[in-house]
């Protein structure tokens, strides 16, 4: 609570700052709008994109963003008028966030989630704005995009958004609960989980129709996150996957990569209700509506991959993930049973292999239990066949690993096109 | 010039066990704390991962953990009348460098100490008289009974294994029946026992006497301690002491307290910084801070309303010395307490052989064990011994690292074919049993500042006096042929006896339990420190770690530092920070 205390008592020089400089803007400054608008930018994980990595001043961009198409640099967000957004009315504030156009009529690129942040209500996205113009100003003017053609012509995001944006307000369903709906409303709109989680096509714009059902990004596989039993969120109660968005981690998982982030900026400071909302409404997304791909067949007989796979397993990984699969549940995941381990993009298991990864810590749960690398230790083979092998033991059913998959990963992950930014 | 920094409420010198402790309770009252650690940062996941966390070569034989002599050592003589030489490789004892600091590489075995223990001197006299004049032994100046509630504090932040002997006064079958009494048991079960430790106590108690299992800091099942921080289960690999345990299930400072105390924004640590001096004000009754130098050379002055000093128990009183605090400890005349009192420990060992009993010692953990405490502290009568003090028997499944572990009977060959095959026969089939032996303090055991030999700084190094006495060398053979009575109990092919005999040698590894040099007790004459751990010179200066024992027990030392340590965090806590000043007049 201290905490807000003194943010507020910042955000209150920096209010002063903005009227004496003559902003035009009317502001709402009332504390529970700005409360509410803490809420939704929380929600939205603004600080991870406009916040540059290692040590950049909160919101005042120049996050490098790797999109498939190149990488993009985040904007200035704080109330800055001269390279921030201090100067927007807030009219350009709300059509930057409902139809994804700049203040100079400019269309923004989608790495910024306007596709979702439409859905928010106008009140809301006022805010939100609220809650930023609170923020002390920074002068910081972050580098140009840097994308490939034809998207280096913003122009060329007319055409994108006629075919795959439709600008409009969430409309509550009434036959659910009020907690159904503000889940819906958050998973939907301001938390933007699909932008990671739902499946893109080729100018990556999201499979609409296959919402949640895991997606590509940035050399992870965002799991899928809808209801389904084995590779799906489909064996976790709310409260699991209340605990899991509050603390990083619960009996079947712990937050790792850009989840960790997310966990971390957002979903961690969020009120326990709205993340109940959102577990109710994920709980609730139809298994039918998203069928996993059928798992391959038992084998009748081990072979010698999968053998290869578990003499590799005894060695390097049962000291912690324990011989049956069943891990530390808090500390060590269980592998048996896991959903991300069973993805129909086996991208994450190896990328963890490969990498390691560390768990994010919070207050709830702070030992940040680390994986560590095994790029250096085993070769593309052996982590193909440890790899197929936790997919398919104890119960798990998955497509087995090709060393080429791995080998392409390894390559990938030497590359760093951010510039470290 | 040193540069001056901002102040801060707190400054702690060093980063391990004490300072972690200490860092945790000061910042949750609000404090501003900073630690400084000559050593870098050191995590699991980084620095001892499981993928290479097992290298024996590493970190036991090219010593990866441990303080470099090139950076500091120490030099050693037996006697006042011999010329210390320094020591350019580590030897008897190891200590660390680095954050977590011997925290990272012990094996786990936490004990308490015996209440007759801190009075060490009272009680002995008053069974057998007085102690002979250049006995040295002191009352601590605080009591068994004030230690419980911060001794249970550290066995619950730990999670350690182990099974109560002594609950609030009522004897506990399968416990260790000599210890003080507890509030409550332990927060973990015991180990999984292995074999050979079955066997010794089986023998233990065929004999008349009383095992248990050892207490452990080694984690039997997964532990949530009070402060949220998870631990995993010991997977019994045998890589604990001299290593970092790769999968969280040892205790350390890295495995408890340092995931909540790093994410504080009222706690600082700066690496790879040495505190070069602490800092008095002209009327030499307050610190004003600590001078540090930090990697590239540059030395900073870092002012504080509070210094406590963490460094390891060898490098506490040296600081104090070149800090010049305290008056120097004279042999001749037995006047000044820094540097007073250096003890150590004195162990030996039986080994037990076997044909036929396939013991698999490879399966093993740091405090994996059976052990008695008959014979340690005055649980049993001196009466005609010749002696004081006494120590636990154990027989421990720590180990059986390829390149260490190669018990051979005696006779065997020091190498070539025999002794290979000797190593080979009986690899799998030996159990040992160890004594781990109180050294009592003596006059002429003692630290002072070496007037030759330098550190890279150009500060003068410690010189360390030590030489075991009569009183070990009796305890000792006396502990030794008690180990062999249970040994022979054991039944076996054969057994091997080994005394631990002569001048104490710093050559050969022992134990990195250093005791003393800055001592508590009750009168500011003969000690450095209050039963508070607060110098009887400074008032806002604290000294802590195993220095402060006036002599050692029979016992590993941590599970005492860190009881002693909470218990100073509760006094500043409680007391000092409302009003201060001395909490003990002198």
């Amino acid at each position: 609570m201290i905490t807000n205390i003194n943010h507020y008592g910042v955000a209150g020089l920096a209010l002063a700052g903005l009227l004496a400089s003559g902003s035009a803007h009317a502001l709402d400054t009332s504390f529970a709008k700005i409360t509410r608008g803490k809420q939704l930018v929380d929600a939205g994980d603004c600080v991870s994109c406009h916040t540059q990595k290692d040590g950049g001043k909160k919101f005042a961009g120049g996050r490098a963003v790797e999109t498939p198409f190149g990488v993009i640099y985040s904007p200035n967000i704080t109330p800055d008028p001269e390279t921030g957004i201090g100067g927007w009315s807030d009219e350009q504030f709300y059509q930057a966030m409902h139809d994804g156009i700049g203040p100079d009529g400019e269309r923004l690129y989608p790495a910024f989630p306007y596709p979702y942040f439409t859905k928010l209500t106008r009140d809301d996205v006022m805010a939100m704005r609220a809650y930023l113009n609170t923020l002390p100003a920074v002068k910081n003017r972050p580098r140009e995009a840097d994308l490939t053609w034809p998207l280096n012509h913003r122009v060329f995001m007319r055409g994108w958004n006629m075919l795959f944006f439709t600008p409009g307000s969430f409309k509550p369903d009434p036959d659910k609960s009020a907690e159904w709906n503000r889940g819906a409303y958050l998973v939907e709109g301001a938390a933007h989980c699909g932008a990671c989680h739902t499946p893109k096509n080729f100018l990556g714009a999201d499979k609409t129709a296959r919402a949640l059902d895991g997606g590509a990004i940035q050399d992870w596989f965002a799991p899928k996150i809808a209801g389904a039993l084995r590779d799906g969120t489909g064996g976790w109660s709310v409260a699991d996957i209340a605990e899991y968005l509050k603390t990083g981690r619960n009996k079947f998982s712990g937050a790792a990569g850009l989840m960790a982030e997310v966990v971390a900026n957002s979903t961690s400071k969020l009120p326990d209700s709205d993340l109940h909302a959102i577990a109710t409404y994920v709980k609730d997304m139809r298994r039918d509506k998203h069928p996993s791909p059928p798992p391959p067949p038992e084998a009748k007989k081990p072979s010698p991959k999968m053998a290869a796979g578990e003499a590799i397993f005894t060695d390097s990984c049962s000291a912690c993930h324990g011989g049956d699969g069943k891990g530390t549940p808090g500390l060590f995941p269980p592998l048996a049973g896991n959903a991300n381990v069973q993805q129909r993009d086996p991208t994450t298991v190896i990328r963890v292999i490969l990498n390691g990864a560390r768990t994010v810590a919070t207050d709830k749960a702070p030992t940040t239990a680390a994986m560590p690398a095994y790029n250096w230790k085993l070769k593309d083979d052996e982590i193909a066949a440890v790899a197929s092998y936790v997919r398919n033991a104890w119960g798990n059913r998955a497509a087995p690993v090709d060393p080429g998959a791995v080998k392409s990963l390894r390559d990938s992950l030497r590359k760093d096109r951010t510039g470290g930014s | 010039m040193a540069k001056k920094l901002p102040a801060k409420d707190v400054v702690l010198v060093g980063f391990g066990w004490t300072a972690a402790i200490l860092g945790q309770e000061l910042t949750d009252a609000g404090l501003d704390v900073l630690a400084i650690e000559r050593g870098s940062w050191r995590d699991t996941s980084t620095d001892f991962a499981v993928t290479f966390a097992q290298d024996e070569l590493r970190y036991m034989w090219r010593r990866a953990l441990f303080e470099e002599p090139a950076r500091e050592t120490v030099t050693f003589r037996n006697a006042p009348d011999q010329e210390a030489l320094p020591m350019r490789h580590l030897g008897s004892f190891l200590p660390a460098t680095g954050v977590g600091g011997a925290g990272v590489h012990w094996n786990g075995q936490t004990w308490r100490f015996l209440p007759t223990d801190f009075v060490a001197r009272s009680h002995n006299e008053q069974r057998y008289g007085p102690l002979p004049a250049d006995m040295t032994v002191q009352d601590w100046g605080i009591t068994y009974d004030e230690l419980e509630p911060h001794y249970d504090k550290f066995e619950y932040l730990c999670g350690i294994s182990g099974k109560a002997g002594n609950l609030a006064g009522q004897i506990q079958a399968g416990g260790n029946p000599f210890e003080g009494p507890r509030r409550r048991d332990y927060p973990n079960p015991p180990l999984d026992m292995v074999y050979g430790p079955t066997l010794f106590e089986a023998a233990a108690k065929a004999t008349g006497h009383k095992p248990f299992p050892c207490p452990a800091a080694n984690m039997s099942r997964a532990y949530t301690n009070p402060l949220g921080v998870m631990l995993g289960p010991c997977t019994y690999c045998g890589f604990c002491e001299k290593f970092g345990c790769g999968n969280n299930s040892k205790a350390s400072p890295q495995t408890t307290v340092l995931p909540v105390l790093m994410r504080k924004d009222n706690f600082e640590l700066r690496t790879d910084c040495e505190v070069l001096t602490v800092n008095q004000d002209k009327s030499a009754k307050r610190a004003t801070g600590v001078t540090y130098i930090d990697a590239q050379g540059e030395e900073f002055e870092q002012p504080a309303e509070m210094v406590i000093m963490c460094a390891y128990a060898l490098h506490n009183p040296r600081l104090l010395l070149l800090s010049g605090i305290g008056t120097p400890y004279d042999p001749k005349t037995g006047e000044g307490a820094v540097g007073k009192n250096y003890a150590y420990q004195i162990t030996s060992g039986v080994d037990v052989f076997f044909d036929d009993k396939i013991l698999n010692p490879f399966v093993g953990a740091g405090a994996l064990g059976i052990g008695i405490d008959d014979y340690n502290g005055d649980n049993f009568d001196h009466t005609g011994l010749g002696f004081i003090g006494g120590g636990y028997l154990a027989c421990w499944d720590t180990n059986a690292r390829p390149i260490e572990h190669h018990p051979t009977p005696a006779g065997t060959p020091k190498w070539g074919p025999d002794w290979k095959k000797a190593v080979a026969k009986n690899y799998l089939t030996t159990a040992s049993i160890s004594t781990h032996g109180a050294v009592m303090s003596h006059r002429n055991n003692y630290l002072d500042l070496d007037p030759t030999y330098r550190d890279i700084y150009g500060r003068p190094l410690m010189r360390m006096t030590f030489d075991f006495t009569d009183n070990e060398h009796k305890m000792s053979d006396y502990l030794t042929a008690r180990a062999a009575d249970i040994a022979k109990a054991m039944n076996a092919r054969e057994i091997h006896a080994k005394k631990r005999t002569g001048h104490y040698s710093i050559v050969p590894y022992q134990t990195t339990h250093n005791t003393g040099g800055a001592i508590m007790g009750a009168d500011p004459k003969t000690s450095v420190v209050n039963k508070y751990l607060q110098s009887w010179d400074l008032y806002n200066l604290f000294v802590l770690g195993a220095c402060a024992f006036p002599q050692n027990a029979g016992y590993n030392p941590t599970g005492t530092v860190a009881a002693l340590a909470y218990h100073t965090a509760d006094a500043i806590k409680t007391q000092y920070l409302k009003n201060p000043g001395f909490l003990v007049q002198a």
